[in-house]
């Protein structure tokens, strides 16, 4: 049986037509076009997939897209205005907190989500954030640089 | 994935009227994270998912006399951050806290946490053991580094919960909703079962029914509490053991005390030795030791999981001692 989900994906209505197993990841990908949000393990562990769902960082792997029903949701595409990388985004770039850059959305959102949350993180709260997310490259360690950096710029320009 | 059916109940009597008397055949979703997981490995194929998240019963926080009502399928971020919960009963938001990933805790809900299925490596691989109808548990004689030493047989699964070891400590009830608007009322050391009672559940739910509400009383006037989680690595896993501790003192001495393991059993275990061999007593060093001796006693450790026995002990210990 197929579903009608109603949902706001980076600030624009959309309706779409779903079957019920149709996870959100795959809503977003396949019929939305928003490639940004990656598919790992499509387990709920890697955080490769993780975009806000009301303002909270999910795995949209582990959501079915009729759960997302009424909902508002905000992938990478929604972070940045067009050709302008977001605060987070320049961090991360700035602090070579990528390599291969397959984990970088997931990890973008789940700094993004702290920094809306919590403008001033401490080093211990960023990394209990980061948890949710695996990265195969760079060991962490520049990662937490950036978001580090990302919160002092996002600070500065308010 | 094998598709399924999903509705969307109007109400908590249309959720109970859509479930049926069969296990396994329809499933109820609230977060999703455990089932959703169950489903892609096979584990589970429900015809049909009933949503329940939506429904006003199953929501949030509310301050009831001397307790907490808190709905099944409040997400765990708004239990750890629900200053009711904080301040009444903050053993439970010391262990929902440790519950996965802040993105895990967003989604999960606290009825969820209390009611997902074990995470053996072979039930959750899909050998035909006995949570899967089959006739042997695999990790009696094979790769047991995480299971039970106490109360194990014939399965030895662990439960995994974080929450359920501090709602045990804390006396709460569970309210339980069955079709035709019927309702019960499940002490929760009465709601988890052991292997031996029904090897393939872990609670006593039955398929027409559903957790609506977790009733918590208030931590006892002047305790202190505590819940510890020891894993093999700092985040994010399932507990080895954990312990979840309340005490209250009374001019110095222990006068009341719970202890709840969570990570050792098939159920949470309540110490009752334990609490025994504190209770009267001061805490200190060779007090809280005794009382980790005394957790631990009967326990039948496997080939590889020994090293939980000391491990149990020494948190036990620990956590006591945290809360002189």
């Amino acid at each position: 049986m197929k579903h009608t989900v109603d949902l706001t994906v980076n600030g624009e209505a959309c309706s779409e037509t779903v079957e019920a197993r149709t996870l959100l990841v795959h809503l977003l990908r396949d019929q939305l076009g928003l490639t940004g949000t990656h598919v790992g393990c499509v387990v709920g562990e890697c955080g490769a997939c993780s975009v806000l769902v009301d303002g909270k960082l999910v795995k949209s792997c582990l959501m079915l897209a009729v759960q997302a029903d009424g909902r508002d949701v905000t992938t990478i595409e929604g972070l940045s205005g067009g050709a302008a990388l977001h605060p987070v985004q320049e961090a991360f770039v700035q602090r070579f907190a990528l390599q291969c850059g397959f984990c970088t959305p997931g990890f973008v959102m789940a700094a993004h989500a702290l920094l809306c949350a919590n403008p001033d993180p401490t080093e211990a709260e960023i990394r209990q954030v980061l948890s949710s997310n695996l990265c195969m490259c760079t060991g962490y360690v520049q990662i937490v640089e950036a978001v580090k950096e990302a919160a002092a710029r996002l600070r500065s320009c308010t | 994935m094998e598709n399924f059916s999903y509705s969307r109940p109007a109400t908590l009597r249309d959720a109970t009227a859509q479930l049926g008397k069969e296990h396994g055949r329809v499933a109820i979703i609230a977060g999703g994270t455990d089932l959703l997981g169950e489903m892609k490995d096979e584990l589970a194929a429900p015809a049909r998912l009933v949503p329940v998240r939506h429904l006003r019963e199953m929501q949030g926080v509310r301050t009831v006399g001397a307790g907490l009502r808190i709905g099944a399928a409040t997400p765990l971020v708004d239990v750890v951050e629900n200053r009711a919960v904080q301040e009444q009963a903050p053993l439970l938001a010391m262990a929902a806290v440790k519950v996965g990933t802040p993105a895990i805790r967003n989604m999960g809900t606290i009825g969820g946490n209390i009611c997902q299925r074990p995470r053996c490596w072979y039930y959750r691989n899909n050998y035909p053991c006995f949570k899967h109808g089959g006739s042997a548990c695999f990790s009696a004689l094979g790769e047991n580094d995480f299971h039970a030493i106490l109360e194990g047989g014939p399965s030895f699964i662990v439960h995994p919960s974080d929450t359920a070891p501090a709602l045990v400590a804390l006396g709460a009830s569970a309210r339980i909703a069955g079709p035709g608007g019927r309702e019960r009322i499940v002490p929760l050391d009465a709601f988890f079962v052991t292997p031996r009672q029904d090897v393939r559940r872990e609670n006593v739910l039955q398929p027409d029914e559903i957790l609506v509400e977790l009733q918590v009383p208030n931590a006892p006037a002047g305790s202190r509490a505590t819940y510890v989680k020891e894993m093999v690595r700092e985040t994010w896993n399932f507990a080895l053991c954990s312990v979840a501790a309340m005490v209250t003192l009374s001019n110095g001495v222990v006068s009341d005390v719970r202890i709840v393991m969570g990570g050792v059993a098939p159920v949470p275990y309540r110490a009752l030795k334990a609490e025994a061999a504190i209770r009267g007593q001061r805490l200190t060093e060779t007090t809280a030791a005794a009382a980790g001796a005394a957790a631990v006693e009967g326990a039948r450790p496997l080939a590889k999981n020994g090293y939980k026995v000391p491990l149990t002990q020494a948190t036990v210990k620990r956590a006591l001692l945290s809360l002189a």
